[in-house]
């Protein structure tokens, strides 16, 4: 018989693990804490390294539903109105491994809720589920350190994932994720060197690294793709080469795939725009598993359980 | 391709410089680059030509079938991440045609993949070849199915039997189409490697068991004189196919394993999952695809998903220069401008759309540069938007008179309101502050 070479890479590097969620004897309320990360090789090739933690699922939740594509609104149904009701039917009815609020409404440009009122969306959320939680802002910077420092505070203990540090602005997200020892989301636009330099800022103000997963920025099927594929390949491979500073977990959120034109609109000739929408989110987060996600953040159910099932069998079953 | 040291190994070492260069390290240096070619040193042996051939072979074998404009090359890839140069050949999609299916059925069964064609960023994406399949166990049948199909199609076609007899019957017919052939198995691949042979067919070798037993298979195809050959492995779900193809094209490229240096070729299957194994096989390493069925809905995102992949990653996709209308612009809509870099125009372009203001988009031939990098490189100048903006014909369509300048080149606003006598209005430096900026215009 011909014995066909096994071509195990032997890397120097491992990825970092980070823990998401406290237990009750941590000094949390999360009944299921997580990890995330800790590969030794490329994705789901078993023969080079088993992949200790699997990838994550997150659910979306928005506390502004009016955002939501119409088809994912019927999805949810009704608990789109109340982002706990929401954040509940994620784990409950779609077996979501954590909860991503984010917490648009807090927009100047928007309803402009107050940092208090959105500290209390997340106690609300956090009193639902007993999952681990990522928390995003609104996107605007002042607001944002006020709302995360508000939200830091509020769930000192339960270890949040908070989104994100870049470079412009990253202290006073760093301050709330050290003073309570919660993760932090490091984003850079689709480049390894700004990934890594992000990193380098957070670990220098001290942060530490076991705290820092970082978002790539994920582009949609179609809308780019290609260019977070490919920097996800390069991250994790520098990663494993040995490159201390980019052996993080990835996070990627697949809901950008909804900005798609192919996923909310009919095309003329075509049928089949639902189907085609899900699988739309579907791919891309596909994509972003084989180029090395640990965590994808998803808006629509039903890529979800796609994508929930597609991380099963990519690790050999159940 | 060897590396400089191996080919002058084979050298004579005679430093005679009848090639032009002064040494035959030098001269061996230039092969390695591509640069010179063996046949210039007038000492070497056919032994050593030979062995220079071997291994400059390609690790993956480069293996066509079906004929004339849509005739399909598979293989021939040298990398494992497309970021280290790029994929040379897009995977083929094909959808499967059952011969156990009446005429007219497998006349539906056409229309529908000939339906599945759309246009992207100037790019028709659509299947590329069909398979007929002996599910009927009955020559005639295939035969008469293979025939049907080749008379009503351009498409390479896939025949699939394990029967070496229904091959020769059905593919001889059909000769002048090189049909890919599927396939010898360890049971029949004696009497299916003589029709491969007889008929000039590129054989599918295929062997479930495990990757040392296909290449056991493949090395006994081989010594039958079969040289063109595609790989199926029989992977039935996505880690058997990301494991198995990964390490076939990985010993392949990076080890120099010459035993399994062949294209992959997928039997995906029906349904959700059977796209999702297509969507691996897209992303690692397969070069053709059998679907038993696909949805218009599944067909979609797969095809762009290949497009996305397989773009050469040093090449951006780029759109077509000219004006577009968003959201119904009309003859008071403003005019904005930006690069020809897909990726851009898509953003910018999403933007807008959310805004629901109406506006035309000027689309600037920056050869698929961004906007900063087009401004740098001197692409998107005062006086090649002002082209552009002539060439449109946007003038005629707005009376407005104002152009919206995409606020990180804002330095370029006084000689471009010269250029084009145009009220130059600043955008906002990111395309997400469009939505607000167009609002309050």
């Amino acid at each position: 018989m011909v014995e066909v070479p096994v071509p195990k890479e032997k890397w120097s590097g491992r990825i970092g693990t980070v823990a998401l969620g406290k237990s009750k004897e941590q000094g949390g309320t999360r009944s299921l804490p997580l990890q995330v990360g800790g590969e030794a090789g490329m994705p789901f090739l078993s023969y080079e390294a088993q992949m200790p933690n699997r990838p994550l699922i997150a659910g979306e939740v928005l506390d502004r539903p009016g955002e939501l594509p119409l088809q994912v609104a019927n999805e949810l149904g009704d608990a789109v109105q109340d982002p706990a009701a929401w954040a509940r039917k994620w784990v409950q009815d779609f077996a979501a491994d954590l909860v991503c609020l984010k917490l648009h409404s807090t927009s100047p440009e928007e309803e402009n809720r107050t940092p208090e009122e959105a500290a209390s969306i997340v106690k609300a959320v956090l009193e639902a589920v007993d999952v681990p939680i990522i928390v995003y802002g609104c996107g605007h910077e002042e607001k944002d350190a006020k709302v995360m420092e508000a939200v830091g505070n509020l769930a000192a203990k339960e270890r949040i994932l908070l989104g994100h540090a870049e470079e412009s602005a990253y202290k006073s997200l760093s301050a709330v994720a050290m003073a309570n020892d919660h993760d932090i989301i490091s984003f850079s636009n689709l480049d390894i060197n700004l990934a890594k330099q992000i990193n380098i800022l957070l670990t220098d103000f001290g942060v530490r690294k076991d705290q820092i997963i970082t978002d790539p920025l994920m582009a949609s099927l179609g809308m780019g793709l290609e260019y977070t594929y490919s920097v996800m390949e390069r991250i994790r491979i520098a990663a494993l080469m040995g490159d201390g500073m980019l052996q993080v977990p990835l996070v990627c959120d697949t809901s950008v795939a909804w900005k798609s034109k192919e996923a909310i609109e009919e095309i003329e000739g075509h049928d089949g725009l639902r189907d085609r929408a899900v699988l739309w989110e579907a791919t891309t987060g596909l994509a972003a598993l084989l180029a090395g996600a640990d965590v994808l953040i998803v808006r629509s159910p039903a890529a979800a359980r796609i994508l929930k099932d597609s991380i099963d069998e990519l690790s050999g079953g159940k | 391709m060897p590396t400089a040291i191996e080919v002058f190994k084979l050298l004579p070492k005679k430093n005679c410089g009848k090639c032009n260069y002064p040494t035959c390290l030098a001269f061996a240096m230039q092969i390695a680059n591509s640069k010179a070619k063996l046949e210039d040193c007038p000492f070497l042996s056919d032994e050593a030509k030979a062995q220079f051939a071997a291994s400059a072979a390609p690790p993956i074998r480069m293996i066509k079938f079906g004929s004339g404009k849509k005739a399909i090359e598979m293989g021939d890839e040298t990398e494992l991440y497309r970021h280290e140069k790029k994929f040379f050949h897009p995977v083929a999609f094909a959808l499967v045609i059952s011969d156990s299916l009446a005429q007219e059925e497998i006349a539906q069964e056409l229309e529908k993949a000939r339906k599945m064609n759309f246009e992207r960023v100037g790019q028709v994406l659509c299947l590329d070849a069909l398979a007929v399949r002996n599910d009927s166990g009955d020559q005639q049948k295939f035969v008469r199915a293979s025939e049907l199909v080749a008379s009503m199609t351009e498409e390479p076609l896939v025949l699939i039997t394990s029967s070496a007899e229904a091959m020769r019957a059905a593919a001889s017919k059909i000769a002048d189409r090189k049909p890919l052939l599927h396939g010898a198995d360890i049971e029949n691949y004696e009497a299916m490697s003589a029709v491969a042979k007889e008929l000039k067919c590129p054989l599918v070798v295929r062997e479930d068991k495990g990757l040392n037993e296909l290449a056991d298979l493949v090395a006994k195809v081989k010594s039958t004189g079969v040289e063109e050959l595609v790989l199926d492995f029989g992977a039935r779900d996505m880690k058997t196919l990301l494991e198995r193809s990964s390490i076939v094209r990985k010993v392949s490229v990076k080890r120099l394993y010459r035993g399994l240096g062949y294209p992959i070729l997928v039997q995906a299957g029906e349904g959700q999952h059977g796209t999702l194994m297509g969507m691996v096989a897209t992303m690692k390493y397969g070069s053709i695809v059998l679907f038993d069925e696909l949805t218009e809905a599944q067909a979609l995102p797969l095809f762009v998903l290949r497009q996305n992949i397989y773009t050469d990653p040093q090449v951006p996709i780029q759109v077509k220069p000219g004006v577009y209308p968003v959201n119904n612009a009309n003859e008071s809509s403003p005019i904005l401008f930006t690069t020809n870099f897909s990726l851009t125009y898509f953003t910018v372009l999403a933007d807008i759309e959310k805004s629901k203001v109406p506006a035309w988009l000027l689309v600037v031939d920056t050869e698929g540069l961004s906007v900063m990098t087009a401004f740098a490189a001197g692409k998107l100048t005062p006086e090649s938007v002002a082209k552009a903006l002539e060439a449109s014909g946007v003038k005629q369509k707005t009376r407005r008179g104002e152009l919206v300048i995409p606020g990180m080149v804002t330095r370029m606003s006084g000689k471009l309101q010269d250029a084009t006598g145009l009220k130059i209005i600043v955008g906002p430096k990111e395309s997400s502050g469009l939505p607000r900026f167009l609002k309050s215009l």
